[in-house]
């Protein structure tokens, strides 16, 4: 568009005012990525949840181990298609501040149980083949198949009080649910059996596929009964309960963070309002010339609301940005804590659609005003 | 063989100052020769500015007809008026109007904008037009960094830039000193007669309407001939 200099020029006519008013789009646009991504992850563990899938904890914590010899029992309960194990090993690579997830599982049934997780078949066997075999999620720490990797686990000595596990990675897991998290490492559960100082005979938790047909709640129930009494009382729920209760105890986060949006952008309208009105006020001049030499009065109104969107495009653009860019970092420094943190690509055009609305709306009545100006009073006056 | 470039007829402009009526202009006839050089005097508030502004189709009549190069101005829409005041006539002011923003090559290069030129035929525009005027040394200072006689070169490269037939100026040298006023009548003066501008000059300095081919007097919105001194 061959107006853009101008258009240009003139958005930069006081450039201190034009930068903090980009400075407070860039901000809120920055907000808005932040909390898009973190209400994103609090949604994510409802949405990934499989309703076919079972998540049975000790009653009285998921810290609690159930004994091993539970699986035999909960396979063979009816109803249940599959079952399989997974504990929390809390390690870290190096330092205390690489922290992310690391499950001891059963190779081959975790992967039957989780069909959105993708290996390649050869990858998968010489893992499980591999007694001190890994896998992870892609761009670990960098980590390539054949790295000898050295993890540190704050809960789980070994037999001889060493509590630096060596692992060697077997392979790479990709997810094709784009909201899950692979940011954690699976490895055998055989080495961690036989090689843990105490804890022995017991798993962190099962999971269990429901046989097609039959009625997760009552399986659930069943489950929970057969179990009533016992040292180890258990809790079965499903995944998208599971994710739910816990997304409960952070209240309503996706209305807190629209309301906090809403009076961002409702505070962004009325800085960037000011800025095109101020800005068209002290130009009343200049815009008659553009009238005097041709300029249509459409091309006048389209002139200042393109300047008004340039301004909040720039700014937003950049505050999307660094949003971005945050949530990159945040998603690899603390995948572990808030798996699913992630910028959807509804929100990033959720942003450009209010990039363009909140353009035409700061701009629309300085440029009304400039559309329908008079050359000839305001020349008079000039 | 004169060919007749502008026509008033019976025009007539009154404004509405709240409940009052102000007439300006009143069934004012008035003929205008291509390569003209009218220089038009008069006291405050005579109207100069509002025949001026009729001639350029800025403001409309109340009244009566305005024809230039053959085409009835207050019969086009608004839309068109802007369509022809790009191509068919030239504005000088008295205090330049030149946008602060722009260098001076792309304050010239402003009305072709509107036309389809490439933005290298914009530019070879502009550069020719700013030649013409001695400025070509200036092509990319802001107004800020020039003279007012500068500036107000600038503003005739402007205005001839997409080369109307008609040139229109109010007090072109109102804002400047008498040398400077000088050199500006002159590079108008070469304009009329070397590059066939039809100019309707309004000026309150009697050395000024000295430049033009002829003098009109106006006097509560009423014109009168006089000899030129
Ligand atoms: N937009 C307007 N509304 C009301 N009255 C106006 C308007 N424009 C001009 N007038 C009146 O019309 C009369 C003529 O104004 P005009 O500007 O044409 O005078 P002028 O001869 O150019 O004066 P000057 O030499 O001071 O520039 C004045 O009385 C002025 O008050
Ligand atoms: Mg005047």
């Amino acid at each position: 568009m061959k107006y853009l200099g101008l258009v240009w020029r003139n958005a930069w006519r006081k450039k201190a005012r034009t930068s903090l008013t980009m400075l407070s789009v860039m901000v809120a646009f920055l907000l808005f990525a932040l909390l898009n991504a973190i209400a994103f992850a609090f949604r994510s563990g409802q949405d990934v949840a499989d309703a076919e899938r079972l998540v049975v904890i000790h009653k009285i914590s998921l810290i609690n181990p159930l004994p091993i010899s539970y699986e035999a029992r909960i396979a063979a309960t009816p109803g249940v298609a599959e079952v399989t194990h997974a504990s929390w090993f809390g390690g870290y690579y190096q330092e205390p501040r690489n922290q992310f997830a690391q499950f001891p599982v059963d190779a081959r049934a975790y992967f039957e149980m989780y069909p959105e997780l993708d290996i390649e078949p050869g990858q998968l066997e010489s893992w499980a083949d591999n007694r001190i075999g890994a896998v992870v999620g892609p761009e670990q720490f960098g980590w390539t198949i054949g790295d000898r990797i050295p993890i540190l686990s704050t809960i789980w000595p070994q037999t001889d009080g060493e509590r630096t596990w060596e692992f060697e990675l077997a392979g790479i897991f990709s997810t094709s649910d784009q909201r899950g998290s692979t940011a954690y490492m699976l490895f055998n559960y055989d080495y961690f059996e036989e090689a843990r100082a105490f804890g022995k005979g017991t798993v962190g938790w099962y999971i269990l596929r429901v046989a097609p047909g039959a009625n997760p709640v009552e399986v659930a129930q069943a489950i929970d009964e057969q179990f009533a009494n016992s040292p180890n009382e258990t809790e079965t729920s499903t995944e998208a309960a599971f994710a739910a209760s816990f997304a409960k105890q952070f209240g309503n986060i996706a209305l807190i963070v629209q309301l906090i949006l809403g009076a961002v952008f409702f505070t962004l309208l009325l800085v960037a309002g000011n800025t095109m009105s101020q800005s068209v006020r002290e130009r009343i001049p200049e815009l008659a010339v553009l009238k005097t030499v041709g300029f249509s009065d459409g091309s006048v109104l389209g002139i200042v609301l393109s300047e008004s969107i340039l301004i909040i495009a720039l700014g937003g653009l950049l505050g999307l940005g660094l949003g971005w860019l945050a949530v990159q970092g945040a998603a690899s420094s603390m995948g572990a804590m808030l798996p699913g943190i992630y910028l959807s690509g509804p929100a990033i055009l959720t942003a450009i659609a209010i990039i363009i609305g909140a353009g035409i709306l700061a701009g629309i009545f300085p440029a009304l005003k400039a559309m329908r100006l008079s050359i000839v009073d305001a020349l008079a006056r000039g | 063989m004169t060919e007749i470039l502008a026509k008033l007829e019976h025009v007539s402009r009154v404004y509405q100052k709240g409940r009052e009526k102000v007439d300006v202009l009143h069934e004012l006839d008035l003929e205008i020769e291509k390569g003209d050089f009218l220089a038009l005097m008069g006291p405050s508030g005579s109207g100069k500015t509002t025949l001026l502004n009729l001639l350029g189709g800025l403001d409309r009549p109340t009244g009566g007809t305005v024809t230039v190069g053959g085409q009835e101005l207050s019969a086009m829409s608004n839309s068109q008026l802007s369509g022809w005041r790009s191509t068919h006539v030239g504005f000088i002011f008295q205090f330049y109007n030149l946008l602060p923003v722009l260098t001076a090559q792309k304050n010239v290069e402003l009305p072709l904008l509107l036309t389809n030129m490439s933005g290298k035929e914009r530019s070879r525009r502009a550069g020719i037009a700013l030649e013409i005027v001695g400025l070509a040394d200036r092509a990319n200072h802001k107004p800020r960094e020039l003279s007012g006689g500068q500036e107000q070169r600038v503003a005739i490269a402007r205005a001839i830039v997409s080369d109307p037939e008609l040139l229109l100026c109010d007090e072109p040298t109102g804002d400047l000193d008498r040398q400077t006023a000088d050199e500006i009548l002159k590079l108008l003066q070469t304009l009329n007669r070397e590059h066939g501008k039809t100019i309707i000059m309004v000026t309150h300095d009697a050395q000024a309407a000295e430049y033009a081919q002829r003098t009109l007097h106006m006097d509560k919105g009423k014109l009168e001939a006089r000899a030129a001194a």
